[in-house]
């Protein structure tokens, strides 16, 4: 049984009609083509950078510190963006960063998108001491700040990338919960849920195929802007050092690495990872916005 | 007023509870307590000892009861590094950090609503745009980025500002202070800034949608109708409205403001409790850990606590009994 839509607008499909609204504003449509561009450089690193920053014998340490435009020592490449203190071309290093930073961000959100919401879900729909327990738990959560929580996990748990994955879905999934609770708590009392009751559907075909799709939009919203989050805070905890290892470094490890370096007018180090990082977020948070407008009922024309 | 304070009061023990249990697991189960509390030195016999003598060898409960009675009486172990109380060691630090939350806090009051007036009564003016575009950039960028870009500027290139450190201190009520020195104010003024930057923008941009919402009411319409003074009507009218969440943001936002602190305070390498953690973790001084994080709890709870009551004080509206 496919879920049919009432054609309201027969000529527009539901899609076509959320892209026509999306694209409306040229700042979201930016943020649309920012990220798009981050995500291509992300994917095609090994094909695009002029040199592997993670193969210590492509590395020329004779090439360390040099400034943004300089040329290497036997003049194969240019670094457009200088050197680190290993003689590691910054644009690949930052390009393989973002690997790692959106790799982590993305990874996150999805794994918290997916828990949290299913918890949210039952939560409201089952209802009675589960859900109690599980809003209880949303709720402690909620009330510490999510560096603090991330922390406190990656103080137990130790760092890598798994575990900075980890700690972000445990920091994450209960905005989540709570999204996805309110909404179906709104859906629950429907008719259509009525009817799929009526057909006696098992109950996890109702949840995730009825309940589910109804209660999307929100939770749409909530993951672009927990995905911005979520780049942020991993950037956030790789520079204090608790974050992803040195041997795969992100956005926020290089600009730690440079950090030494910067009080000696070395600013190129710290200084374009962070545009990248700033770029990647900004344009995260453009699309975020534009998307809570157009799918946000209330604001529905 | 009283049974509503009293089932906050059991709620937040509950809460601290919670946390103890949590915390203990954190470190009796995930890590291996063994390790955490025993210097990596130790032989077999003085491991054994050690173990009898933390009570490591008791049933889990039973060492969870033990942990519960120390942290009760104020003992949340010794750290490794510095062989203090761990809980000395952060009251110690305590007050730097407090002093650059205060700091930033009052930085985003002082900035964040002048500049939120300005933008809501003039929403169409090029200030009043800039404002609302730059506070985007508040909660965009990288607070340990514009840091170092803080740094980078008026540290390394203008050398207007000292880079890192806390500066001449002096003492009040027995405890050292940045802000009464030139030197120290020059020192806590960029951590400050950095700090503040994510509450300047929230508070901005509630003061303006405060405005924006209550400029078109009746009781503005009145107030300029019985002829007041603008001013008058904006800073005493408007104001008493909008300053209701204002001030429950701006209290419920301390208890991160000091979190994030931690971000900050390991930028310009400022020796509050912030720099303490990341520190203590970074070479697995547990006991510090643990107590840092206890003190973060009861902190969080009575702040929470706290600005439920003031809301009472500013909106009579609310009456506590009736919100469960």
């Amino acid at each position: 049984m496919s879920t049919t839509v009432l054609p309201t607008v027969r000529e527009e499909t539901p899609f076509r009609r959320f892209a026509r609204e999306f694209a409306e504003s040229k700042l979201a449509l930016f943020g649309l083509g920012i990220v798009t561009i981050v995500a291509l450089l992300a994917i095609l690193a090994p094909w695009i950078t002029p040199q592997n920053p993670y193969d210590l014998a492509q590395l020329d340490i004779m090439d360390g510190r040099l400034p943004p435009g300089s040329k290497s020592a036997d003049g194969s490449i240019t670094y457009w963006l200088g050197t680190d203190d290993q003689g590691r071309d910054m644009l690949s290093g930052i390009i393989y960063g973002l690997r790692i930073s959106l790799g982590v961000g993305i990874g996150s959100a999805l794994v918290a998108g997916v828990l949290g919401t299913a918890l949210g879900l039952i939560a409201a729909y089952i209802g009675g001491k589960l859900e109690t327990a599980i809003m209880r738990l949303v709720d402690l959560q909620l009330s510490f700040p999510a560096i603090l929580v991330a922390l406190m996990i990656l103080a137990f748990i130790g760092k890598g990338v798994l575990n900075v994955v980890l700690a972000l879905v445990i920091v994450e999934w209960a905005r989540y919960a709570r999204t996805a609770r309110a909404a179906a708590l709104v859906e629950r009392g429907r008719e259509y849920i009525e009817a799929a009751e009526c057909l006696a559907l098992p109950r996890w075909r109702l949840l995730f195929r009825h309940l589910l799709p109804n209660c999307m939009p929100p939770l749409i919203v909530i993951g672009a802007i927990q995905v911005a989050r979520a780049i942020l805070l991993e950037a956030t905890l790789s520079f204090l050092g608790l974050g992803v290892p040195i041997t795969q470094p992100s956005l926020g490890l290089l600009i730690a690495n440079g950090y030494q370096y910067m009080l000696s007018g070395k600013y190129w180090i710290s200084f374009y990872p962070g545009v990248a990082l700033v770029i990647t977020i900004v344009g995260v948070n453009l699309m975020g916005d534009q998307l809570r407008d157009v799918l946000n009922p209330r604001l529905r024309r | 007023m009283t049974t509503w304070l009293l089932r906050r009061l059991m709620q937040a023990v509950l809460v601290v509870l919670a946390m103890t249990v949590i915390v203990f697991i954190g470190v009796n189960v995930i890590g291996d307590p063994v390790e955490i509390l025993i210097s990596p030195e130790a032989d077999q016999a003085e491991r054994a000892r050690a173990v009898a003598a933390l009570g490591l060898d008791k049933p889990l409960w039973l060492q969870y009861a033990y942990f519960l009675w120390g942290a009760l009486h104020g003992d949340l172990g010794r750290s490794f590094v510095f062989n203090e109380p761990a809980l000395r060691l952060i009251a110690e630090r305590m007050p730097a950090t407090m002093e650059l939350a205060v700091t930033a806090v009052l930085l985003s009051i002082v900035l964040g609503i002048p500049l939120g007036l300005y933008a809501g009564l003039r929403p169409n003016s090029l200030f009043g745009r800039s404002i609302m575009a730059g506070s985007i950039l508040g909660f965009s960028l990288p607070s340990f980025w514009v840091g170092l870009m803080l740094i980078m500027v008026f540290a390394v290139q203008l050398g207007w500002l000292p880079s890192t450190g806390r500066g001449a201190t002096r003492a009040l009520f027995g405890v050292q202070w940045s802000f009464l020195t030139r030197d120290g104010l020059q020192h806590l003024a960029m951590p400050a800034l950095n700090l503040a930057l994510g509450n300047i923008a929230l508070v901005l941009r509630l003061t303006r949608a405060g405005v924006r919402e209550n400029l078109p009411m009746d009781y503005v319409k009145f107030a300029h109708a019985k002829g007041l003074t603008p001013v008058r009507v904006v800073f005493v009218h408007v104001m008493k409205n909008i300053l209701i969440p204002i001030v429950t943001v701006i209290g419920l936002e301390f208890g991160s403001t000091i979190a994030f602190a931690v971000v900050t305070e390991s930028v310009f390498a400022w020796p509050g409790m912030g720099k303490l953690i990341i520190d203590s973790i970074n070479v697995l001084d547990r006991p510090v850990i643990v107590a840092y994080l206890m003190m973060i709890v009861l902190l969080f709870i009575s702040i929470n606590l706290l600005v439920d009551l003031l809301y009472t004080v500013l909106d009579p509206r609310v009456r506590l009994e009736s919100r469960e």
